[in-house]
């Protein structure tokens, strides 16, 4: 099964397997994952699910979409070249786990 | 002490993880009527239709939340009577509770239309996971589809129908689409959009009855008008009503919605109210406002925490809204009016633009559709009180997000 480890800002980490096909913001959102808010229900239209992606999966993630990029200049805490929305990456063939970083705010 | 919160939506959730969240330990009860875990509403009418889409409920909040936060979660109860005096709340269940402050986020229903027919199989409405796994699997057979109403959730749907490449007519009895949300400019864009899309809109045209089949399901649909549509599904969705008997029944304020004050209290001050089924002042339009959207629901929830926490600053967050149709993406900073003034800025015809409008020289609201960067300018500009004159927006070069970084720079 896939596995996603979301790590808080203090640096506990907590890590989940999910089915395939699941994007980092259902995942959090279904498990309790503090943080992750996900208010739209993932349609990259609030950007209360940014993370910050470890470099080591970069080049397994989807093209950042236009309206993502868009959306992540809004995002509560910084953006940086790590900064994703949760609700636009899924977990599947090319990306069987995946370790994200939360910020400290969403909202 | 105890809170008590009836409903089970995007608001109810949110103010009890706020009131954790701000330090409240006392007692908290979620009294929700739909049974199971409380679930987000807006994918229902977008990605759970689309062809490749799954109605997999997405939780609002984890099972582990409720544990982990003390909340007590009452799924597939609901509230039937308050006995105001004693502060208890009656159940469903036959069981009662004590509140010390009692939040009212029941919500809206759909409204019914009473036409001969409204009832037939095949007559669907969109509100619940139930009624869209229904219409899930309606879809994919689907041939001729009916849409009474050219709202967000008519239009939602119409695009979703013409993406399983049904053949799709909409009779909306007003002269425009969206007519209440949007100014005149999107609203005819969007107009023009659908038919683009294969969408037959009927304008000022409403639904006079729906004809059964032999075997009683519906089979087309007459206008007022008298044109006849063959139909094998119809989906209506022609608004919504606030969710207010119970607080009528204990003799609380109401007027379209549960009326509150600014600290979203309503004319009892143990009893609040917010989100879909509240009547609130609001300061970026004039008078009193209800307003259906995730931004009021759950930046309501945040602020009537604190009220309830004894902060008495008015609430007064800018409204935002979205819908996707298709592949569009509308997204709304303010609340547009008949009579405001309007400035179109970029070239409708590449579908990436927006409308600015104006109120007493100042800017109000701005639609955008496909660009989320003038959105999120407008809602830094509009909310932070930015006065921004047609004058100004008319100039050349002028764009949102260059404007909203002086602001930020400013700050």
């Amino acid at each position: 099964m896939p596995s996603i480890t979301f790590t808080q800002p203090d640096g506990t980490a907590q890590r989940l397997e999910v089915e395939q096909e699941t994007t980092l913001m259902r995942a959090a959102v279904s498990n309790g994952i503090d943080g992750i808010v996900g208010e739209c229900g993932g349609q990259a239209m609030c950007a209360t699910c940014h993370v910050y992606i470890r470099p080591e999966y970069a080049d397994a993630l989807p093209e950042l979409g236009a309206d993502e990029d868009e959306m992540l200049d809004c995002t509560a805490a910084e953006r940086t070249e790590r900064s994703r929305l949760g609700c636009q990456i899924s977990t599947g063939a090319s990306l069987p786990e995946i370790i994200v970083d939360i910020p400290a705010g969403q909202v | 002490m105890s809170v008590v919160i009836i409903g089970g939506g995007q608001s109810a959730l949110q103010v009890a993880d706020s009131l954790r969240g701000n330090g409240y330990t006392e007692q908290i009860t979620i009294v929700a009527d739909e049974a199971g875990l409380p679930y987000q509403r807006p994918p229902l009418s977008k990605d759970f239709l689309s062809p490749q889409g799954t109605p997999k409920p997405l939780p609002l909040r984890g099972e582990n939340f409720f544990s982990q936060k003390n909340i007590n979660l009452l799924d597939g109860v609901s509230a039937i009577d308050i006995d105001r005096p004693n502060r208890q709340v009656a159940l469903s269940n036959g069981n009662s509770l004590g509140y010390t402050h009692l939040v009212l986020a029941t919500g809206a229903r759909n409204r019914l239309i009473e036409c001969p027919g409204s009832k037939l199989d095949g007559v669907h409405s969109l509100r619940t996971l139930d009624d869209v796994q229904d219409l899930h699997a309606a879809l994919p057979a689907a041939k001729n589809v009916v849409v009474v109403g050219a709202g967000f959730i008519g239009l939602e749907f119409a695009a979703a129908a013409r993406a399983h490449d049904c053949h799709v007519t909409v009779l909306e009895f007003a002269a425009r689409p969206m007519a209440r949300a949007l100014s005149e400019p999107m609203s005819q864009w969007f107009a023009q959009a659908h038919r683009d899309l294969g969408v037959e809109l009927r304008l000022n045209e409403g639904i006079e009855r729906f004809e059964a089949a032999g075997g009683g399901e519906v089979m087309a649909a007459v206008s007022s008008t008298g044109q006849r549509y063959p139909a094998d599904l119809v989906l209506v969705g022609v608004g919504v009503l606030p969710n207010v008997a119970l607080a009528e029944n204990a003799g609380l304020e109401t007027s379209n919605g549960i009326v509150v004050d600014q600290c979203l209290r309503t004319s009892d001050p143990s009893i609040f109210a917010l989100g879909d089924c509240a009547n609130f002042p609001n300061v970026h339009s004039p008078g009193r406002t209800r307003l259906e959207s995730v931004q009021n629901a759950t930046d309501q929830a945040r602020h009537l925490a604190g009220s309830i926490l004894g902060d008495e600053s008015p609430y007064a967050d800018l409204p935002w809204f979205w819908s996707t149709q298709g592949p569009y993406r509308l997204q709304i900073a303010g609340l547009s009016q008949a009579g405001d003034d309007t400035l179109v800025l970029g070239d409708p015809r590449t579908a990436k633009f927006s409308v600015l409008c104006f109120r007493g020289e100042a800017l109000a609201a701005v639609e955008s559709v496909n660009l989320p960067a003038d959105h999120l300018a407008a809602r830094k500009l509009i909310g932070a009180g930015t006065r921004i004159t047609r004058a100004e927006a008319e100039e050349a070069g002028f764009a949102l997000k260059n404007r909203a970084r002086v602001i930020a720079g400013a700050v």
